[in-house]
C-alpha cells in the first residue's frame, strides 16, 4: 500500500494499479475498517476500484496520525469483511423502447439481442464504487463479449433506472443525467432514494444480479 | 414566517455547511461555494452557523417576507434594497412585514448569502439542508428556485445581534494568488508544467459552475501519458483532462474521477475560488502541506475575532 497527500484534507490509500477482484476486496476490507471506526474526525470516504480517498478535518486529525490509522488497518491480515454482502437483484425489462443500444450492442458482438439479454442477465456482479452521480455503482463482471466503448457523444438526458453498459463494466443509471454508455434496458425499482434510510439500492461490496422480466411486469412494477 | 420568491436571480440555491458521510454513495458534500462569508451571515442574525441560507449567483434575486425579518447579506459587493432603500452587507438588516428584498447584479465576486435570523426551514435530507443539483434532492425540491416559490423560516432566538469590527472582512478576499498544495498525481507532471501553473494567468471560463471551475490558459502537459484509473478526487483538486487545461473540482463534484491531478487549493482559500466570476483571471502560488494548515487554524481564529463584543 502507498499513502500519498491528494490535498490539505485528505489522503489517498492507493492498494494497486489496476481494476480487479483482488484489489476491490483490499480496497472493500479497508473501506469497512474506515467506516467501523467510526472516526469523526474522518469526513468522507471514498473508494474506487484500487484505492480510497480519505477526507478528513486536518484541524483535528493531522496527516501524519491519519496515514498511520490507515496504515494500522491495512496491515489487520488479509483481506475479509466481516460485513455480510448483499446480494441484490434488480429486474429488467430489455424492451427496445428503454434499450435504444441493444441493437447496435448485438451487432457488434455478432450475436442476437435474447444472447445480450441473456449474457447481460447471467452473471453476478459487484459494486467496485460508487460514482458519476448520486447512486451510480460501476458494477464489475460483464461478460467479455458485451465489452465495447462508450458512446463517442454522450447523450444529454438518460432516464432514472436505464440499465448501461461500458467498457468492461455495467451499472443502472440512479437519476436522470446525462450518460455516455450503452442502454440496453431499464428497471422499473428505485435506485436512488434520497429519503429512504438506505438512500442506494446498491452499496460498495455488493453482489448484484440482473433478472430480466417483460413489459407488462414492468409496467406493473412502475405502477406500484 | 415565509419569504416569496419574486424572482430568482440567476440561479439561487438553498445551502448549509453541507452532507458528509455519503461520499462512498456517490454524494458529494456540495454545501456553500463561500462557507466564510455563509457562515458569518448566520453568525450576524444569531443562527447557528450551520443553518440553511440562500446562495445567490451573481445576479441576486428579489424576495417579499410575509412578516418581519432580521437578515444578513454577505459575499460578493451587490446592491441590495428593502423597499427601494440600501440594504448594507456584512452587517444585521432589519426587514417590515411585507417588505421586499431586491438584490442586483453582483459587482465583485459571484456569490451572495442571504441568512435569515431562524434559518431556512427545509427538510434535511441526509442530514443537510443543501441543494444536491446532480441528484435532484435537498435544499427546495433538488433545484433552483423559481419565481413564486415559499420558502419556511424558523424561530429565531432573540439574543442580542453581533456586529463586524470595522473593517473586519476587508482582507477576506485578497485578490493575491490562490495558494494550492501539490495534487495527489504531481509526478505525473514535470517541472514545465508546475512552471506553467505557477507563472501563468488562467481564465475562469463561462462554463464554470458548482462542480467545476474550466481554466483557460497555457497548456499543462503532462509527462506521463497514460489512462488514470478512475478515483476518488478531493475538493479543490486541479485535474488535468486531455485538452490541458486545468479543472478546479468544487463543492458539487463527482466523487471520483480519471484524471490526473497537478495541485489542490488549500481549504483556508477554497472560499476565494467560490466567489471567482466566469472572465476573471487566477494565479497559482504553491505551498507546502503544513503551511496550508497553519493558515486554515489562523482563519479559524480570526472568525472568532471579528465580532464585536
Amino acid at each position: 500500500m502507498k499513502i500519498v497527500s491528494a490535498s490539505d484534507s485528505s489522503l489517498l490509500a492507493v492498494l494497486g494499479d489496476a481494476m480487479s477482484l483482488d484489489n476491490s476486496e483490499r480496497v472493500m476490507s479497508l473501506f469497512f475498517a474506515l467506516q467501523r471506526l467510526n472516526d469523526p474526525r474522518i469526513r468522507n470516504l471514498h473508494p474506487s476500484y484500487a484505492s480510497i480517498l480519505i477526507d478528513f478535518d486536518p484541524l483535528r486529525l493531522s496527516h501524519e496520525d491519519a496515514a498511520s490509522l490507515v496504515e494500522n488497518l491495512a496491515g489487520e491480515g488479509p483481506p475479509q469483511y466481516e460485513r455480510a454482502v448483499n446480494v441484490v437483484t434488480i429486474p429488467v425489462c430489455y424492451d427496445l423502447e428503454f434499450g435504444p443500444d441493444l441493437q447496435e450492442v448485438a451487432n457488434q458482438a455478432r450475436i442476437s439481442t435474447r444472447e445480450v439479454i441473456r449474457l447481460h442477465s447471467s452473471p453476478t456482479y459487484r459494486v467496485h464504487f460508487l460514482g458519476f452521480t448520486p447512486g451510480f455503482a460501476y458494477l464489475g463482471g460483464l461478460p467479455e463479449a458485451l465489452h465495447a466503448p462508450r458512446l463517442a457523444t454522450p447523450r444529454k438526458h438518460v432516464p432514472a433506472g436505464t440499465v448501461a453498459i461500458a467498457g468492461s463494466q455495467a451499472g443502472v443509471y440512479p437519476v436522470d443525467s446525462p450518460g455516455g454508455w450503452r442502454l440496453i434496458g431499464r428497471t422499473p425499482v428505485r435506485i436512488f432514494d434520497p429519503n429512504a434510510t438506505r438512500p442506494t439500492r446498491l452499496e460498495p461490496g455488493d453482489l448484484v444480479k440482473f433478472s430480466a422480466i417483460d413489459r407488462a411486469t414492468f409496467d406493473v412494477a412502475v405502477q406500484r | 414566517m415565509s419569504i416569496r420568491v419574486q424572482d430568482p436571480g440567476l440561479l439561487t440555491t438553498v445551502q448549509d455547511l453541507g452532507r458528509y458521510g455519503y461520499s462512498h454513495l456517490g454524494i458529494s458534500s456540495g454545501g456553500a461555494a463561500d462557507r466564510l462569508a455563509m457562515r458569518i451571515a448566520n453568525l450576524l442574525v444569531g443562527n447557528a452557523e450551520n443553518a440553511a441560507t440562500l446562495e445567490m449567483t451573481l445576479a441576486g434575486a428579489r424576495l417579499e417576507f410575509d412578516e418581519k425579518s432580521v437578515v444578513a447579506l454577505t459575499g460578493g459587493e451587490c446592491d441590495c434594497r428593502i423597499g427601494g432603500e440600501t440594504a448594507p452587507m456584512w452587517q444585521a438588516v432589519r426587514v417590515p412585514p411585507r417588505g421586499v428584498l431586491a438584490c442586483g447584479r453582483m459587482k465583485t465576486g459571484a456569490r451572495l448569502y442571504l441568512a435569515i435570523r431562524g434559518g431556512l426551514e427545509v427538510r434535511p435530507i441526509m442530514a443537510s439542508s443543501s441543494t444536491n443539483m446532480a441528484g435532484h434532492f435537498g435544499g427546495l425540491e433538488g433545484r433552483g428556485l423559481r419565481k413564486g416559490d415559499l420558502l419556511g423560516v424558523g424561530r429565531g432566538p432573540n439574543s442580542r445581534l453581533p456586529a463586524l469590527k470595522l473593517g473586519a472582512v476587508d482582507g477576506l478576499y485578497s485578490p493575491g494568488p490562490i495558494r494550492v498544495t501539490r495534487g495527489a498525481q504531481h509526478d505525473w507532471f514535470g517541472p514545465e508544467a508546475f512552471d506553467k501553473l505557477f507563472s501563468c494567468l488562467y481564465t475562469v471560463s463561462e462554463q464554470s459552475n458548482r462542480s467545476g471551475l474550466r481554466l483557460k490558459g497555457e497548456s499543462i502537459s503532462p509527462r506521463i501519458r497514460s489512462q488514470l484509473l478512475t478515483e476518488g478526487v478531493s475538493l479543490g483538486a486541479i485535474q488535468v483532462p486531455q485538452d490541458e487545461q486545468p479543472i478546479i473540482l468544487f463543492v458539487d463534484q463527482q466523487t471520483t474521477g480519471g484524471y490526473p491531478k497537478i495541485a489542490n487549493v488549500i481549504s483556508a482559500d477554497m472560499h476565494r475560488v467560490g466567489q471567482l466570476r466566469p472572465r476573471e483571471q487566477v494565479r497559482f502560488i504553491e505551498v507546502a502541506i503544513p503551511e496550508a494548515i497553519r493558515l486554515l487554524r489562523e482563519q479559524e481564529e480570526w472568525l472568532k475575532q471579528i465580532f464585536q463584543r
